[in-house]
């Protein structure tokens, strides 16, 4: 019947809230409240039947309190107790009109049906209305002599309610004191379990208030009442059995025959088909034994088995619950499991939040003995179609490695992950382990297209692995930097911190390009995470020494590219390409009438006054330059001119690897001081130097796309005016590369 | 002890809300079903199922595709709650014969009705179908159980075999027949849910049974009845290792574990392998047991990928039914991962193939083959070319498969638990009811690698 369905008189579209069928409800229950028609029963039902269902979605129905009282006086047992929860819903925000609910109430617990006496007695406590509470001793104490156990159990819990409304009243009428004794001498035993369960509550809240409570709360846990709760545990249903087990399990035996003799007693509740008894069989075991660690030791193996038989006989939902237990068992004793780590094996069915606690036991209880079958699973699941499972599996592949012996097979398979593009993150923390790994390593990072890894963890462990082993892979500085061109998509914090991490190890600074890079990521709002970032991972660094660099170094980034930024404010979002090119117009043509910038100050002091070129250049062919002086030369210069040109298509067949540009360029006195990129983007860093005696550099950066067959070249040099005439000898140099 | 119990519908409208003791706000409803729906954004990842919002402790549990949830402010046993949910939803569907959102919706006067009794100011007082029938007295209204798809392991029975009186499952424990005349009867299902990954090479990696013997009682006057299993039946493996093979070609049945419902008496178990119990109204477990003795598979997956040609690649899937001519497995389905960069498979059937679908899920780079029924004995094969959109890796089984596996088999049980007689202690002579003991195996996870 939920929902309601829309009253036919009334189905205004307009009155959502349901006000106009609340209405037209009331005025149908007046109608039929004082009928004794035959059926009027029937119709009674439907209409309460409608209050209910609009009182379950959350519409408000309060309004018919007085006429839902008003056909509350009736023999139908069904009616009532649809009366009796409307009432109790409601009761709180009405309690004026409560009052008139406590008339029928009080004569209902007078009814000869004990079922009548239970439910009136219940609903009478539930109103949790505080003024009514002077009506609610009477039949309490009534309910608690009751000859039904069921008046009785409901009395019982009645009394705590009571406690909730007004724990003075309920003091007053001394019902802690009849709880207790109706405790121990009930034969009904879920009388015994309410009991039970009130004095428990009401003890432990005034514990802090009395010492009187917190004595009584000492006896409910002392040898009589434990003693009396165990013999009878049979009796109990299984839900009581836990409450009377988790008291037990606060119980302190005074010596071990003692404790034998509870778990002795109470072993068989290890083979109860409910999983919460069996829970809390174990707690009482666990708890007994804490200090005898060898028993301790046989209870881990006792319980073993019937905790895999729960894990596999519930929903997924309660093998999560008891694997949850499980896990913890894994944790403080992993060498006990470390044999059935079958169990924790995966299923394909099993939801995500059962399968990553398995691989945390799979984690923990790996050993020597097991380690090779584990992996093996584990690496079954990378392939899995769920790649947050892979994930954690491939994870957890490598904190086996970590903590593990037989790293050296580990780390094969890792590479096949590497290969297979899943994961990154954990070679990197292996690197930081094993450094005597690096080379297997970094020969399967080398290949790595950065163009398919895409989660941001990844990409900074990638960038941390091509920084701190550039030394050995000649690609490092290319590959990160089409990293950084890609840079606009990039929006999570850490891959950026890596970078400024990696800058000064590299064996050639893209100073320029990481400057805009830090830069970027400062005016983005991710830039205090990227901060945070670093500190956290310095904690955890291994090689603390390089790491601290870090903050420092991304600092000093910042403000060297603080200038350019000062006059351009646009800069701080544009990429490395354009401030460059905003300076090369100027020297090329002779309009030096924008707004002189500070960045191409340099430039200018060298260039201005002789610009057009000497008509000859000769070139030193045994020019030598360190790489360092180059990269501080690179910093230091301006563009001084940047073109783009065709290559010829032999060229572009011959360039199959750069050593072949390399050695052609030397022949015209052009010398490579660094190369690398992958087919279809090539890159080259030249120099060359006069021979007339000023010995002035020209450095060359050549970028070759073969694909398209064109040629960025960007010159900078110590003489700007000579730069045309070196550009006239590079590109017939490039043109003739490939024509024999 | 919890504070508030409800039900929600998979769209998260309160079908059933019943606050015990006004504890957490009114709106803790629409706070779970948020937090269950965006649990971590857009990865398909589950809430577990208990978790903490400001203070509040979620519980909950799906049954047959609504949500069961208790909240409470306390630190409760979740294993307790847990536990009691299923449970409550187990009554509910006593009551109600079938369990779903519509019988739900219709009878929800009566499920609050059971919830009054059933917990009484968060404290749980009772679950037993057969306790709450003298303190319940609406009558349910049935739902027409033809027209809704099964739902749960004993009502496979309805589309197996003709040799099961469908309707019984769906009967509620309080309903008369039509007739106005209760019809005594009593099922006992052997419920085996296995567990088998092969692999590549198509040995058996691991294998377990997850059984229970459920029973449903609809006998009038609660005879004691006893129930015999394999006299040869043993539980628990001394020694060593649970996971130490032994081939035990048409030995005895070892159990590792079982557990037992409360009302089982085991007093002459040891000797004669018998479970006596008076069983109460409603369904339940009489037995769960766990097995990870070697068992014969009813299947034999083999799957099989290979490139052909550039960026194209073969998968042969090939399935055979081990198992007797006379049992026959129903709904199969098997699923194979593809490689993520597959654009267009093309199926081939083998011919004269009926009551098979094939199916490409472009989303999930899965592909689906479903079969209606596989007869014992037979063997059925699947071939699909795969069309990529880029030049595979070179290593094309790493980056499919596994295949899994889901069946049905009615009449079939793996770990050979016999159910040997049941006996119903007599009143008359003239006494002579129903039962039925009835077997089926399901696939909890049947994994064929690559």
């Amino acid at each position: 019947m939920a929902p309601p369905l829309p009253s036919q008189r009334s189905p205004s579209p307009s009155q959502p809230s349901g006000r106009s069928e609340v209405s037209d409800l009331k005025l149908q229950l007046r109608q039929l409240a004082g009928s004794r028609a035959p059926g009027a029963d029937d119709s009674k039902r439907d209409l309460f039947k409608r209050v209910i269902s609009y009182m379950t979605v959350g519409i408000d129905v309060s309004s018919a309190f007085s006429e839902m009282v008003m056909c509350s006086a009736t023999s139908d047992i069904v009616l009532k107790k649809m009366c009796y929860l409307y009432v109790g819903n409601y009761a709180r925000c009405n309690p004026d009109l409560s009052l008139l609910t406590i008339n029928f109430l009080q004569k209902d617990c007078r009814d000869e049906d004990p079922m009548i006496r239970g439910l009136a007695l219940r609903s009478l406590c539930s109103l949790r209305v505080p003024n009514l509470v002077e009506y609610l001793v009477a039949p309490l104490a009534a309910g608690l002599k009751d000859g039904s156990p069921y008046v009785r159990t409901v009395a019982a819990m009645g009394v705590l309610k009571l406690y909730h409304i007004s724990a003075a009243t309920c003091f007053d009428s001394d019902f802690p004191a009849t709880l207790k004794s109706l405790m121990l001498s009930d034969p009904d035993a879920q009388v015994v379990a309410n009991c039970l369960h009130a004095l428990q509550e009401i003890w432990n809240l005034e514990s802090n208030n009395s010492e009187e409570a917190s004595r009584e709360r000492e006896t409910l846990l002392g040898k009589p009442v434990i003693y009396y709760l165990l013999n009878r545990i049979r009796e109990f249903n299984e839900w009581a059995q836990c409450l009377v087990l988790e008291v037990v399990s606060k119980y302190i035996p005074s010596d071990s025959s003692e404790i034998f003799d509870i778990m002795n007693l109470l072993e068989d509740r290890l083979q109860h088909a409910n999983g919460a008894v069996v829970l809390a069989t174990i707690k009482v075991f666990l708890h007994l034994t804490m200090s005898m660690t060898d028993v301790h030791q046989q209870v881990y193996e006792r319980l073993k088995a019937p905790l895999l038989t729960l894990v596999g006989s519930g929903s997924s939902e309660q093998s999560y619950a008891v694997l949850s237990h499980l896990h913890l068992l894994v944790m403080r004793a992993p060498m006990l499991f470390s044999s059935d780590y079958k169990h924790f094996y995966c299923q394909f069915s099993e939801p995500s939040y059962v399968k990553k606690l398995k691989l945390e036991m799979l984690t923990a209880i790996a050993n020597e003995s097991n380690t090779y079958e584990i992996v093996t699973e584990l690496c079954e699941y990378a392939g899995n179609v769920d790649v947050p499972i892979a994930r954690e599996s491939i994870r957890a592949v490598g904190k086996i490695a970590l903590q593990q012996y037989d790293v050296n097979a580990i780390v094969d398979r890792l590479l096949q992950f590497l290969e297979m593009e899943k994961d990154y993150v954990l070679v990197k923390d292996l690197l930081r382990k094993y450094p005597q790994w690096s080379h297997d390593c970094i020969a399967v990072v080398g290949n790595i297209s950065s163009k398919n890894v895409q989660e941001p963890k990844a990409k900074a462990a990638l960038i941390w692995m091509l920084g701190e082993y550039s030394q050995d892979m000649l690609d490092a500085p290319y590959i990160l930097e089409s990293i950084v061109e890609n840079w606009d998509d990039e929006h999570a914090p850490e891959p950026s911190y890596m970078f400024t991490d990696k800058e000064h190890r590299g064996p050639f600074e893209f100073s320029e390009e990481l400057g805009n890079l830090s830069m970027g990521a400062e005016s983005a709002d991710n830039a205090m995470p990227a901060q945070r970032y670093e500190e956290n991972d310095l904690l955890l660094s291994t090689s603390e020494k390089e790491e601290s660099g870090g903050p420092t170094n991304n600092g000093s980034a910042v403000s060297a590219y603080s200038a350019p930024s000062d006059y351009d404010g646009s800069l701080i979002s544009v990429n490395s390409q354009t401030q460059p090119e905003t300076a090369i117009s100027i020297p090329g043509s002779s309009a030096y009438t924008s707004p002189a910038t500070l960045a191409i100050d340099d430039l200018l002091g060298l260039g201005v006054p002789s610009a057009p070129a000497p008509p000859t250049l000769k070139l030193n062919p045994k020019a030598v330059l360190d790489p360092a002086t180059f990269q501080r030369k690179w910093g230091q210069l301006a563009i001084s001119l940047s073109q783009e040109c065709s290559m010829s298509p032999q060229g572009i067949t011959a360039l199959t690897a750069p050593q072949a540009l390399i050695r052609h360029m030397q022949g015209h006195s052009i010398q490579c001081i660094a190369s690398g990129g992958q087919s279809p983007n090539f890159k080259f860093f030249f120099f060359a130097q006069r021979l007339d005696g000023s010995s002035a550099f020209f450095l060359v950066e050549c970028i070759i796309n073969s694909s398209s067959g064109k040629a960025q070249i960007k010159v900078k040099a110590d003489d700007g005016s000579a730069s045309e005439a070196f550009f006239t000898m590079f590109q017939s140099a490039l043109s003739k590369f490939g024509v024999a | 002890m919890i504070s508030q119990f409800f039900v929600l519908s998979q769209r998260g409208d309160n079908i059933v809300f019943r606050d015990y003791r006004g504890e957490v706000q009114k709106g803790s409803a629409e706070i779970f079903f948020r937090k269950v729906k965006f649990w971590k954004g857009d990865e398909a990842e589950e809430a577990p199922p208990v978790f903490n919002v400001d203070g509040v402790n979620y519980i909950h549990v799906k049954v047959a595709g609504l949500l069961f949830v208790a909240t409470t402010r306390v630190n409760v046993s979740p294993s307790l709650v847990l536990e009691l949910l299923q449970r409550i939803a187990r009554v509910i569907k006593d009551y109600l014969g079938v369990l779903n959102e519509d019988s739900l919706r219709k009878n929800f006067v009566l499920v609050y009705e059971l919830l009054d009794e059933v917990i009484d100011f968060g404290y749980p007082q009772t679950t037993s179908t057969e306790v709450l029938k003298s303190y319940v007295f609406n009558e349910p209204i049935m739902v027409d159980a033809a027209r809704i798809p099964p739902l749960g392991p004993a009502a496979m029975f309805m589309q197996g075999t003709k040799r099961m009186p469908g309707t019984a499952v769906t009967k509620s424990v309080v309903a008369n027949e039509p007739g106005g005349r209760k019809r005594d009867e009593i099922f006992v299902d052997v419920i085996e849910k296995i567990s088998v990954t092969f692999s590549s090479s198509g040995y058996i990696l691991t294998s377990e049974v997850d059984g229970t013997i459920q029973m449903k009682s609809y006998l009038s006057g609660n005879p004691e009845i006893r129930v015999a299993l394999n006299e040869d039946l043993s539980i628990g493996r001394s020694g060593a290792s649970v996971y130490d093979y032994r081939s035990s070609a048409g030995g005895a049945v070892i159990l590792d574990d079982c557990n037992f419902h409360e009302s089982v008496h085991l007093d002459s178990f040891d000797m004669d392998r018998t479970l006596t119990l008076i069983p109460p109204d409603g369904e339940f477990a009489v037995m769960n047991y766990r097995m990870t003795q070697e068992f014969k598979p009813p299947f034999r997956v083999n799957a099989l990928i290979e490139e052909a040609g550039p960026s194209k690649a073969e998968v042969i899937l090939k399935v055979r039914a081990d198992f007797s001519p006379s049992v026959t497995a129903n709904t199969i389905a098997v699923q194979m991962p593809v490689p993520t960069y597959t654009t267009r498979v093309s199926f081939e059937l083998e011919p004269g193939a009926v009551g098979q679908m094939t199916d490409f899920k472009e989303g999930m780079k899965r592909l689906e083959w479903c079969l209606k029924k596989i007869v014992g004995g037979s063997e059925h094969t699947l071939r699909a070319k795969l069309t990529f959109s880029q030049e595979s890796h070179g290593n094309l089984t790493r980056e499919a498969g596994p295949v899994n596996m889901n069946f049905t088999i009615p009449m079939y049980n793996a770990s050979r638990l016999q159910v040997r007689y049941l006996q119903i202690a007599k009143k008359s002579k003239t006494y002579q009811p129903y039962r039925w003991v009835r077997y089926v195996t399901q696939a909890n996870s049947y994994v064929a690698r690559l």
